[in-house]
Formats: structure tokens, C-alpha cells, sequence
């Protein structure tokens, strides 16, 4: 199926001229980026815990088919029934048909990336059945048919006084208030009568542990084990990277994630499922399924370097640090991943001739890279992925649909300059002669020049300055 | 329609036998190492835990059921849920006086009485396995005796733990108690009242689960 491609460049200018959204941007991630640096004000502290962080998602990828195996194993021992899907179709009807086969009428949701993957909100109201946003983040992208700007704080693109209003205008027994307080009040009114009468509770996974079968949950607000445990039927969401070998290894992935996160030791809660309610246990749900999803990550774990992408445990740090993601915000990448996890996630599962535009949305500045973790090369991949778009090969999704021939001739006629002394001489000669009579317009050049200053050519090349100094030439 | 399950695994198993991943041991030295004097340790959690809003109060094992009670008539809650199977539970029975609030039994499935629990309950009270310096966390797992709503619905969370039963991180208690050879249906950590801080990155406590977590310390 073909589509339009996505239009990065048009999106980040509207929102480059959206004063409030840059402000609001701005101050969050300032902050974000110095208490996450007093988390890790120990030096030796965070370069062993990020060691030790790579260390387990790499063994986790390096045993991937065994873990997940083993996983389905011990959670279907426990009691927990899991299913497999390749798309973002097949896991919206594997929710459907459970829905359906108990009657649900309402949802209540944790904070899931995976289902906003599978746009499985809209999917599911197609098909008469509510599903609501509970963590206040969602809920409130969700009253303004928006999608999260961020993947820890979804709303993080608006201000108080936007969220006073849109309460009022889409809440019905809303006062107008800008008391952070009396809003959060209010919600916490509204969404506790849904827990207690929703027939179903989705949730997303942050690590679920093959020895055990043991599903992890962090979060702070409890809605994550209202929905994990109010609701007689509880549907969780991975996707297949989120597996992780032993129990062990979760404290240490869970301190980075929250630590790199939100800049807490820990979040308030953290919520360990392994079955659904025992005999004799007197609340919990009944039914616990696991929706194990693929949507292009066996794909990516096809390729040697690409398959550093899975190592993520979806911190968001890299969003935080981004000179980029800070300045267009969340929105503008059209993706429910953005920022530099996203521009390197998003085109290998969406491919590369609507995502094209990502990997090049970045200053290569290394900012993520530094503070990642579980030290993803983000920067490497980003690189690869640019090379990836331009030549057509099997690694990647639609890779060469970005291919031009005048950018190709380009290069070529670089390389050619560049390799030959003679042809170097002369047209470093003719450009510092008569290249800056060339117009701002001409084809190309104009890419240039329609956002930035002409660059000068100097009057005398290099090589004729350094002459002037008595170095001699090679 | 091709099977997803075998689908799935056998690419996963194919890319990776032709291109193994490289891995590094995995060296848990940062946190066998991180430990505090057993004096610190309270005083840490103590900290940690305060700093997000939770409160502390101190009793021993003769007085905690009236330390309870005060602590519950200072914050106007009229209803108290307890699990009445557990040893904590037979203790408040016993040490309840006249005129307190009202102690309702967590007896039964939650379905028979979900919507009073939502909306006619004040406060909560739990017992703990203990908490952790490091993050400052209580540890709970919830069972069949002390059910895991217990924690989460009432508006105040009231949590015993013992002056002695503490740990100094996630790692060490998980690793030292054997939680990998059985994991009860419900483990939690717990490290303060419910928050967010998705209005423009002010914190907000109460959200969904307790607005208010208190910590009874007994000695």
C-alpha cells in the first residue's frame, strides 16, 4: 500500500512559529535534563549501571527466540494466556475478539506505546466499544483527539491554562479552574468511576521476565494497577523486545528507566503481575492475556548494527537531550515515537519511503548517545539509516526510495574533484575566482540558501596561503 | 493465514544464527555494593520516602493499633478496611477501642462490594515484607489473606513496617529472599502517595490511588 510521505519539514516549521508550544518545550526539557543529571551525579555509579543496563537487553537479544519461548512457557503455566502477532492488525483483533467474547463495553487503559502502535483506541471504538485513557498524561491527549507528544509525558506540549480549558470545554461538570491540584482532583473523579465499572484493563509492559513469567509494570499515578487489577479481564502489551532474561536483571533496567525517565530513584509504584486471581484471593482479574507483537521488529533484528534499535527500554531520555525534538516538539514527527528513538524506530517499521525525512531531523550533536541507558548508538544507526534511504538493498523497508540522481552526480563529481589533484587545483581556482558571482538562486544551491546566508569562497585557496608561508607543497 | 508464533520465532531464530549478538557478562558488583550501616538505613528511607510526600509516625507492637486510631481521627477518615485474616488484622480487632472509626472486614471477592470500596472507604490499612534504603520503597505482596486493592483504593494508605525489616536495594531483597523460585500472583513496590506530573510538571499527589501514604514504624 502506498502512501504520501510524511511531511517532517512542513510540520517542524508550522510548529517552529508556535511561540507557547516552544516555551512550553523548552522549560520542560531544561528541566528534565538537570535532575536527571543529579540522578547520575556519580560518575562511576552511572557508567556501571549503564554497563550493567547494555550487558542484560543485550543477552536478552542474544537469547531472543529462547526468552520468548521460555516466557510463553511460564506465563502459560501461571495462567496467563498469550498470543503472537505479527502486525498491528493481527494484535487489534486478538484484542477485539477477547473484548467481544466478554461482552466488554469499556476499556481502561494504562500507558501503552505498543497501543498507540496499533492505534487500537480508534480501532476499537469502529467497533462500539469505549476505550479510555487513564494515566492524566493520555487522558488528557485523548480529550483533545490528539497523540502523546512525548512517551513518558504525553501531554507535555501544553500548559496549564490549555488544560483548565479543555477540562471545561470537555468535561461536564468542569469549573474553570488553573489549580493544578482541583484538575488533577477532577480527573481522579472521572476516571474512578470508569475503573470501577470498565469490563476490561489494557496495559503496556515494561519488562516481562522469562525465569518467572513475571509481567513489570512502573508508574506513578495507580492507574496502571487500577487496570491491572479493578477489571475482571486484564489485556497486557508488548512488543517482542521487552523481554528480559531473569528476574534479576529487572532492577537494574527499572532504576535506569525511571532514573533516566523522570529523574526519580524509583516511581511510586512498581507492579509485578505474575497470575491472574488464585483461588481464595479476593480481587485481581480472572483473565490475564499477554499480546506479544512484532510489527516489523523481527525485521529490524534481521540486521547486525539495525538490531541495536531493540536494546531501548523507552526512557525517553533521548527526546529530553534533543537539540531537535526540543524546538519542533513531539507533534511534529507524526509518530507515536518521536525524537531520536523515534527517527531511528519509526522508519525501519514504517519503511523508509513515507519515513525517509527522520534520520536526516537530527544535528548529529550526540547528545543521546551520551546519556542513553543501555548505550544505543543512536547517532551510528541514524547515519545508517540515511545511507539506507538513498541505497535500494534488502535490510530495510522500501531503502533507495529517498535515492536522487542529482544528489548521486553530486557526490560523484566530489569524489572525483577530490581524487585528483589536478581537478582539485582547478576548481578550487575557479570557484575562489568566480564562485561567489554564482547566484543564491540556482538550482541546489537554493536548498542551501532558502534558510541560510551564501557561503563566501575566500579570494585565495588554502594551499596558495599556506605557499605564502614557505610550506611547500606535498 | 501463516502462524505468527512459528512465524515469528523462526525469523527471530534464522537472523540471529547468522549473525549472533555479541554480549558482555553482566557484572551486578554496583548494586551487591551499594549498601548503608543498618543505622542509616531507616533514616534513609525515612528521607527518601518524605521528600514525595509519604509520612512517617513511630509505635511499638503493644501500641500500634491506637497509634492507628489517632492517626486516623486526626484525618477525619470514618472507615478503616483491614484484611482480618492476617496477624495485623486480628491484632486491630483486639485493639480497637470504642469510638473509633468503623473497621470493615476485607473479606470477601471484590466484586461483592466494589462500588462501596470506591466510594465508601477512607483509608486502607496494609502490613509490608519491609523497605528498601536505596529507593526508599515498601515491599508488599499482596495475597489472599491481604488483598491488593487494599492499597490502592482508599484514600489514605496506612503501612505497617517493622523498625528491623529493611533492605538496601530492590536487587538485594529479591536476590536474598529467592523471589525467582516463586513469584506470588501480586509483588509491589510502593514508594509514596499516588502523584503526576502531567499538568506542566507540577506535582500533584492523589491522582488515581492514595492521596496520602502513611508509614506506622514499629519498634
Amino acid at each position: 500500500m502506498a502512501h504520501a510521505e510524511i511531511d517532517f519539514g512542513k510540520a517542524s516549521r508550522a510548529a517552529l512559529k508556535d511561540p507557547q508550544l516552544r516555551a512550553n518545550f523548552r522549560r520542560a526539557m531544561d528541566g528534565l535534563m538537570s535532575k536527571r543529571a543529579a540522578q547520575f551525579a556519580d560518575s562511576a555509579e552511572w557508567h556501571a549501571m549503564r554497563a550493567l543496563g547494555a550487558s542484560v537487553r543485550l543477552r536478552a537479544l542474544s537469547k531472543l527466540p529462547e526468552l520468548l519461548e521460555k516466557l510463553e512457557e511460564t506465563c502459560t503455566r501461571n495462567g496467563i494466556t498469550v498470543h503472537w502477532a505479527s502486525t498491528t492488525d493481527e494484535a487489534n483483533a486478538i484484542v477485539l475478539e477477547i473484548m467481544l467474547r466478554v461482552n466488554a463495553k469499556l476499556a481502561v487503559k494504562g500507558k501503552s506505546m505498543v497501543s498507540e502502535e496499533m492505534h487500537l483506541n480508534a480501532f476499537l471504538e469502529k467497533h462500539g466499544i469505549e476505550a479510555l485513557e487513564a494515566d492524566l498524561g493520555e487522558y488528557i491527549v485523548q480529550l483533545d483527539q490528539e497523540m502523546p507528544s512525548h512517551i513518558i509525558m504525553p501531554a507535555i506540549h501544553k500548559n496549564t491554562k490549555q488544560i483548565a480549558q479543555l477540562f471545561r470545554e470537555k468535561i461536564k461538570e468542569a469549573e474553570y479552574t488553573e489549580d493544578v491540584a482541583q484538575l488533577t482532583d477532577l480527573a481522579r473523579r472521572v476516571l474512578r468511576k470508569k475503573f470501577m465499572n470498565a469490563d476490561v484493563g489494557i496495559s503496556g509492559v515494561n519488562a516481562a521476565v522469562a525465569e518467572t513469567g513475571t509481567l513489570c509494570l512502573v508508574e506513578n499515578e495507580g492507574n496502571g494497577r487500577m487496570v491491572t487489577t479493578v477489571p475482571p479481564v486484564h489485556i497486557a502489551l508488548m512488543g517482542l523486545e521487552k523481554v528480559v532474561e531473569k528476574l534479576e536483571d529487572v532492577p537494574p533496567v527499572l532504576s535506569l528507566l525511571t532514573r533516566s525517565a523522570t529523574a526519580q530513584p524509583i516511581t511510586t509504584y512498581v507492579n509485578m503481575i505474575t497470575t491472574p486471581r488464585k483461588h481464595g484471593e479476593k480481587d485481581g482479574p480472572r483473565e490475564i492475556h499477554l499480546v506479544i507483537l512484532d510489527n516489523g521488529r523481527s525485521k529490524i533484528y534481521a540486521d547486525e548494527e539495525l538490531r541495536h534499535t531493540l536494546r531501548c527500554i523507552r526512557c525517553g531520555a533521548c527526546m529530553n537531550h534533543c537539540p531537535v525534538y526540543t524546538r519542533v516538539g513531539g507533534h511534529a514527527y507524526q509518530a507515536p515515537y518521536p525524537g531520536p528513538i523515534g527517527k531511528i524506530l519509526i522508519p525501519q517499521i514504517e519503511g523508509l519511503g513515507t519515513r525517509g525525512a527522520m534520520p536526516h531531523a537530527c544535528t548529529m550533536c550526540n547528545a543521546c548517545v551520551e546519556i542513553c541507558p543501555v548505550q544505543i548508538p543512536i547517532a551510528n544507526l541514524m547515519n545508517r539509516l540515511r545511507e539506507e534511504a538513498v541505497h535500494p538493498g534488502p535490510a530495510v523497508k522500501d531503502a533507495g526510495a529517498q535515492a536522487s540522481k542529482a544528489e548521486a552526480l553530486v557526490w560523484k563529481g566530489w569524489a572525483a574533484t577530490f581524487s585528483s589533484p589536478t581537478a582539485y587545483r582547478m576548481a578550487t581556482t575557479v570557484l575562489s575566482a568566480v564562485g561567489n558571482a554564482a547566484p543564491a538562486s540556482l538550482p541546489l544551491l537554493k536548498e542551501w540558501t532558502s534558510v541560510r546566508v551564501k557561503p563566501r569562497f575566500a579570494g585565495r585557496t588554502l594551499h596558495d596561503l599556506a605557499r605564502d608561508r614557505g610550506i611547500p607543497d606535498a | 493465514m501463516p502462524d505468527a508464533r512459528s512465524s515469528i520465532l523462526a525469523s527471530l531464530r534464522a537472523s540471529r544464527d547468522a549473525h549472533p549478538v555479541e554480549t558482555v557478562a553482566s557484572d551486578f558488583t554496583v548494586l551487591r555494593e551499594k549498601r548503608w550501616e543498618p543505622a542509616e538505613r531507616l533514616e534513609r528511607v525515612k528521607r527518601m520516602m518524605e521528600a514525595v510526600h509519604t509520612e512517617f509516625v513511630d509505635a511499638t507492637e503493644q501500641d500500634w493499633p491506637a497509634v492507628v486510631q489517632a492517626v486516623l481521627r486526626e484525618a477525619g477518615a470514618k472507615t478503616l478496611l483491614y484484611a482480618p485474616a492476617t496477624d495485623a488484622g486480628a491484632r486491630l480487632e483486639s485493639g480497637w477501642a470504642e469510638g473509633g472509626p468503623e473497621l470493615v472486614r476485607y473479606d470477601r471477592p471484590v466484586d461483592e462490594f466494589k462500588e462501596e470500596m470506591f466510594t465508601g472507604i477512607d483509608a486502607g490499612i496494609t502490613q509490608t515484607l519491609g523497605a528498601i534504603a536505596d529507593t526508599g520503597s515498601l515491599v508488599l505482596w499482596p495475597g489472599a489473606d491481604e488483598p491488593r486493592l487494599l492499597s490502592l483504593v482508599p484514600h489514605i494508605h496506612i503501612a505497617l513496617l517493622k523498625a528491623d525489616a529493611l533492605y538496601d536495594t530492590f536487587w538485594q531483597v529479591m536476590t536474598e529472599n529467592r523471589w525467582a523460585e516463586g513469584m506470588p500472583t501480586n509483588a509491589l513496590l510502593i514508594s509514596g502517595p499516588s502523584k503526576t506530573a502531567d499538568i506542566e510538571q507540577t506535582l500533584a499527589y492523589g491522582v488515581h490511588g492514595p492521596k496520602r501514604l502513611i508509614v506506622v514504624v514499629i519498634h
